[in-house]
């Protein structure tokens, strides 16, 4: 199970004229790789995010999915930045909607997301509505509903953008436990470098738009993770990702150096 | 919660408006009997309650208030259900909105009370023309609820229910029908004020029985306190079904509970 992205191009039509969100992006994934894409915001990274899922037609170019199903696209689950969650859906609902989907039996599927839910403590919160719950914790739900769906691969898009800095250190140590234990294909959006570099195999960094991959870089540490310990090598590539950034920022946010 | 806006009255908030409410009609039973108001106009309290003791054993009122309830129940259902299904539809299919919206709109905001001699017209004068009447008058506030009821649902979770593969069945049943449940039962509940207000209505312009007929009748006859009783059994009646849709969305909608009024 991997996939190919060969030359996705996306062009928006406005009223205002076309707007190119992305521009012949190629990249490789392969098998339970956990690659994570930054980028300046507005870059096409949630564009990019939707096309490999499927839920948005490139404009030219195509994904090439090996190991895919009957429709040759890999079965995926996305977890959304904010407000993924079904608000008149239960915790536990939320998290077995991917296997009520695929028509799993109701008692069969209440076990297998109760087990998901249990194993990170969330138990106690089974039967709570989504409002009564905070952002992380709505996040966790959300990252828990994409594992429990068991697709061939999950498509993250900022899924910790709004959550506080140190509740973000603590999810981010759970996520990379649950991947280790399922070993799943990620995708992982972010605009936060140090984010990508601490949970990815590898680092695409993007353009500013129309995106573009402009460098693939590979993390080397090993795994399973310990986040919070900083090493000089990692400290260099978030600089080296900075540098590639920081005009494509400057640009989206129209200010001179 | 503190500092926070509070859309619950405390308990005490409460405790005052019940007050203020007992103050004035004490002050008013006070006026009547001290004969500083005519009676003629504002009958004591204490009149109006023993007029619809009187009317209650005389198994006046019963009869006037399944009248009532009788043909609003009929006509709320008759406009209501249609409604529900066609906003679903006009909230679905984005076509059929386009073409119906521009109708709806310009029907919508005719007050339905001007429309009855046309309606007489068409089913004659009697009950049908009544509850036809009240069924257009509930139809317009649920369709419209409805339909935009099903426009506010976030796309996020049309996306999210694509991105896992849910059927057009199952994305009706789990995305967009509870979605746009809350907005519904908003809807059903002004258009069933807004169908008593008919039935009342119509029970004046063309009477024979009902609470809105009780209450002409007594002014036609002056008897005041007649009229007030029967304004305190509508009143009754407005506020029961406000109450109960109110308690019927607590239940059917628990996961908005504590965001709402």
């Amino acid at each position: 199970m991997s996939f190919e992205c060969c030359e996705v191009t996306k062009t928006y039509r406005t009223r205002n004229g076309s707007v190119r969100a992305l521009d012949k992006t190629s990249f490789s994934v392969g098998r339970r790789e956990f690659v994570c894409i930054v980028g300046p915001s507005g870059c096409g990274k949630t564009t990019l995010l939707k096309i490999i899922a499927g839920l948005v037609n490139p404009t030219s170019g195509e994904i090439v999915y090996n190991g895919g199903g009957t429709n040759g696209r890999l079965r995926n689950a996305m977890v959304f930045q904010e407000h993924g969650l079904f608000p008149w859906m239960t915790v536990l609902d939320n998290v077995a909607f991917g296997l009520e989907m695929q028509g799993v039996r109701r008692r069969e599927r209440r076990e297998r997301a109760a087990a998901f839910v249990e194993q990170i403590g969330l138990g106690p919160f089974a039967d709570a509505y989504p409002h009564s719950l905070s952002v992380g914790m709505r996040q966790r739900v959300g990252i828990l509903r994409a594992f429990a769906a068991d697709p061939q691969m999950l498509l993250m898009d900022e899924p910790l953008g709004s959550v506080d800095a140190q509740a973000k250190r603590v999810l981010q140590t759970e996520l990379l436990r649950i991947w280790e234990q399922h070993q799943k294909l990620v995708i992982y959006v972010t605009h936060d470098i140090e984010e990508a570099v601490l949970l990815g195999d590898r680092v695409l960094v993007m353009s500013a738009r129309p995106g573009r991959i402009l460098e693939e870089i590979p993390i080397p540490l090993s795994r399973p993770r310990q986040l919070g310990k900083e090493r000089p090598e990692i400290a260099e590539i978030k600089w080296h990702i900075w540098t590639m950034l920081e005009d494509g920022v400057r640009q989206s946010l129209s200010v001179s150096p | 919660m503190n500092g926070a806006i509070r859309l619950i009255p405390r308990r005490g908030e409460r405790y005052a408006s019940v007050l203020i409410a007992a103050g004035i009609l004490a002050v008013w039973e006070a006026l009547a009997r001290a004969g500083l108001v005519s009676t003629l106009f504002f009958p004591a309290p204490s009149t109006i309650l023993a007029s619809i003791g009187a009317l209650l054993r005389s198994g006046d009122l019963p009869v006037q208030v399944a009248a009532t309830l009788g043909r609003l129940a009929l006509g709320f259902a008759l406009g209501s259900v249609p409604a529900l299904a066609l906003g679903l539809a006009m909230g679905w299919s984005r076509r059929l909105n386009a073409a119906l919206d521009p109708l709806v709109a310009s029907a919508h905001p005719v007050p339905k009370i001007a429309i009855f001699p046309l309606v007489m017209i068409l089913f004659g004068i009697g009950e049908t023309s009544r509850v036809v009447l009240i069924a257009l008058a509930a139809f317009f506030p649920v369709l419209i609820n409805t339909a935009s009821s099903v426009r506010q649902i976030s796309p996020i979770h049309f996306e999210v229910a694509a991105n896992y593969g849910a059927s057009r069945f199952k994305t009706f049943t789990r995305v967009l029908f509870p979605g746009s449940l809350p907005m519904i039962l908003t809807g059903l509940r002004l258009g069933i004020n807004i169908a008593l207000l008919i039935t009342i209505a119509l029970e004046m312009v063309l009477p024979n029985r009902g609470l809105g007929t009780m209450v002409w009748r007594a002014w036609e006859t002056m008897r005041p306190e007649q009229i007030y009783a029967s304004l305190v059994v509508i009143a009754v009646l407005g506020v029961g079904f406000n109450l109960t849709l109110r308690l019927l969305e607590r239940r059917l909608v628990p996961w908005q509970s504590g965001r709402e009024a």
